[in-house]
């Protein structure tokens, strides 16, 4: 083995890489834009259709309570709602979307009101529709703030305080410190993301320097030279290891940039700012150096994993064949440690990728189980120089190199 | 350059001098999941001396590509061996390669790489240090008039071009073995011209060549030892003149034909 024939190939890569669209555009286009775009961008867009869908008014149809003329009265208060009349097919307009809620007075309601005796006003509602679900909120408020003036006309009837009604009062607080709230809520993600980054950022290169290397009739020019092929596997594999690495600190990178942006420009509004029960979301720069460190040894993984598949293809399309089923097989496990509940064990720590993705939620929430860590870091290590053993073996097989 | 003449029918010089590549016995087997095992190279044995253009000639799949792959240690004979300047193929390939400069239509260059940065890897890789990496590279871009395309990609190359850059990768560490296979297959004449005149000039300065084709004309003109290989096996060998009296044809098509008939299954016949 010789570092100077290994780092004269790497140099040769790199130049290689930096020139080719497809291997920039995965390593660094991609994760510097998805981490804005997903954060600033979606969640502004969702806040604005949000916004906008309260803005509008819904139409909404009442049945029935045309003896009952003061709550027709209440609902017509109701801002931003068109009150449509009556018709016949109201549930077809419901399906439709032409009418986003129904709200169903029985007979006699305001008499049975003034009787005290218990009805109920139904609300047909276009299930899972979210305009239809705020037509039928707007409804609902509306209706219960007219119950309690009803309800208090009642007490005051009976000589009764207000406060008959509320013994006492339940108060939820958030004690966490913002960036354990911050780890519990994305952490899971953020550790999805840095695998899902990793992988993609090894992915073209892994392609181009095996596939595509056979595609292009180079394969025969490079083992016609005096380095050894042990010294042309290291250097190979160190490229698509840089391409892993740098698009994982680029996509950590971006992601505090763009969580620092959607703080600093409002975009991301778990609620009212003032409001001590809003969520504030924080990552402290400690948890993203550690999320990364862990990015190491996977980054060695998929990249010794993808570069050993990519080789057995004879064109770059049927590396691609081979890889995209991969592809799932990562992110299934990755995807695993966001569903609630998915915490870590000993056992999960010996589980790859999984487990790496399960710390990166607790490092994102800066809880550092130090013995896990240990796992985690040593187990993916042994995987991944597993996988470095059998890219360099399937280099020495002729029948792998010259498949026919 | 101080080129000096080897003439054609100087058989003399080339017995003299020493065996730079000698092949013992060499087997080539594939395992095919239809048709079993086959036999590409079937106990090939030849010699070559410095100065001398050894051509192998056969038609296509006779074993001449695995052959040469095998000289060039980039597949491992499944039997015998093969010594390249007295190093053995199977225990120092690498040793074996940096004495050898190898040239076939399968070798490409890098297309995202210059002409000259395409030389500078192989140089580089040959172990050359950077003072005589440059001074090589400017010897040779000057001779071969490479300097115009020097520092475009190798993808916007002409075919021409192509070739000219190919030919410096082999001789950028100056190699003492040149082997060539199938050098000018799907190339137009004057593109093949200038790689005969090259096999010729490496030949001329004293390097063993070793030269394959199918092409009856070229090995007319080129070669000093003929091998007619076919089905793996090296079917008969010797100068042309010698050929001529051994098989009593005058045409080198006519002995081919004579020679490898009886041996000949055509392709996918099996």
């Amino acid at each position: 083995m010789s570092a100077h024939n290994i780092a004269v190939v790497y140099r040769k890569e790199l130049t290689e890489a930096l020139r080719d669209r497809r291997t920039l555009i995965s390593t660094i286009v991609v994760p510097l834009l998805l981490f804005p775009v997903m954060i600033v961008g979606f969640a502004s867009v969702a806040s604005m259709l949000v916004d906008k869908a309260k803005e509008e008014s819904p139409k909404v149809m009442i049945l029935g309570g045309g003896d009952s003329p003061a709550v027709i009265a209440e609902l017509k208060k109701v801002e931003k709602v068109e009150i449509i009349p009556s018709a016949a097919n109201w549930k077809d307009q419901v399906i439709n979307k032409e009418v986003l809620a129904v709200v169903d007075i029985p007979q006699g309601f305001q008499s049975e009101l003034t009787q005290q005796k218990e009805e109920t006003v139904k609300i047909y509602i276009y299930g899972g529709e979210l305009k239809s679900g705020l037509a039928a909120d707007k409804i609902e408020k509306h209706l219960d703030e007219y119950r309690d003036t009803v309800v208090k006309d009642r007490l005051s009837a009976n000589h009764l305080p207000v406060a008959a009604l509320t013994p006492f009062k339940v108060d939820r607080q958030n004690v966490a410190p913002p960036e354990k709230v911050g780890g519990a809520a994305i952490g899971g993600l953020i550790g999805y993301m840095v695998i899902l980054l990793c992988m993609t950022g090894a992915m073209y290169p892994a392609m181009d320097l095996t596939a595509g290397e056979k595609e292009r009739g180079t394969m025969e020019t490079i083992l016609s030279s005096p380095i050894s092929r042990t010294d042309l596997v290291l250097g190979k594999f160190l490229l698509v290891l840089s391409a892993s690495l740098a698009t994982a600190a680029l996509s950590v990178i971006s992601m505090g940039l763009s969580f620092w942006a959607a703080q600093h420009f409002h975009a991301l509004n778990f609620g009212d700012s003032s409001d001590p029960n809003t969520l504030h979301i924080q990552i402290v720069p400690w948890a993203a150096v550690s999320v990364f460190l862990m990015a190491i040894p996977i980054a060695v993984l998929f990249s010794a994993a993808l570069f050993t598949i990519a080789l057995f293809a004879k064109t770059y399309k049927e590396a691609q064949s081979y890889l995209t089923p991969m592809t799932f097989l990562i992110l299934i496990p990755a995807f695993a440690a966001m569903l609630p509940g998915v915490d870590l064990t000993p056992k999960l720590a010996l589980v790859p990728i999984l487990n790496v993705s399960l710390l990166c939620k607790e490092l994102v929430a800066s809880t550092y189980h130090w013995n896990f860590i240990a796992i985690i870091f040593a187990s993916t290590c042994v995987y991944a120089a597993a996988a470095l053993f059998i890219a360099i073996k399937m280099f020495q097989r002729e029948s792998v190199l010259f498949r026919s | 350059m101080s080129a000096f003449s080897c003439p054609y029918s100087d058989a003399g010089f080339s017995q003299r001098g020493p065996i730079v590549i000698e092949a013992r016995g060499l087997c080539k087997s594939f395992q095919d999941k239809k048709r079993g095992e086959i036999r590409a190279v079937d106990h090939v044995s030849f010699t070559a001396r410095p100065g001398q253009i050894y051509g192998l000639l056969g038609a296509n799949g006779a074993g001449k590509t695995t052959a040469l792959r095998m000289l060039a240690t980039i597949l491992e004979p499944t039997a015998g061996t093969a010594t390249v300047c007295g190093h053995d193929v199977i225990d120092a390939p690498e040793k074996v390669r940096a004495n050898i400069g190898f040239l076939s239509t399968a070798t490409a260059l890098y297309p995202r790489l210059t002409a000259q940065e395409m030389v500078e890897y192989f140089g580089r890789l040959n172990g050359l240090g950077e003072p005589a990496l440059k001074k090589r590279i400017n010897e040779i871009f000057a001779r071969l008039d490479m300097n115009a395309f020097r520092d475009r990609r190798c993808d916007k190359l002409s075919t021409g071009m192509k070739q000219k850059t190919s030919i410096a990768r082999t001789l950028v560490h100056d190699p003492p073995v040149m082997i060539f296979d199938e050098p000018t297959l799907g190339l137009d004449i004057m593109t093949a011209r200038t790689i005969t005149a090259f096999i010729r000039e490496c030949r001329d300065n004293g390097k063993t060549v070793i030269f394959s084709t199918h092409i009856m004309s070229e090995v007319e003109k080129l070669c000093d030892t003929i091998g007619i290989i076919q089905s793996g096996k090296l079917l008969t060998e010797g100068t042309l003149a010698e050929l001529r009296a051994k098989h009593g044809e005058q045409d080198l098509e006519e002995i081919f034909v004579k020679v490898v008939a009886p041996h000949y299954v055509s392709e996918g016949a099996s």
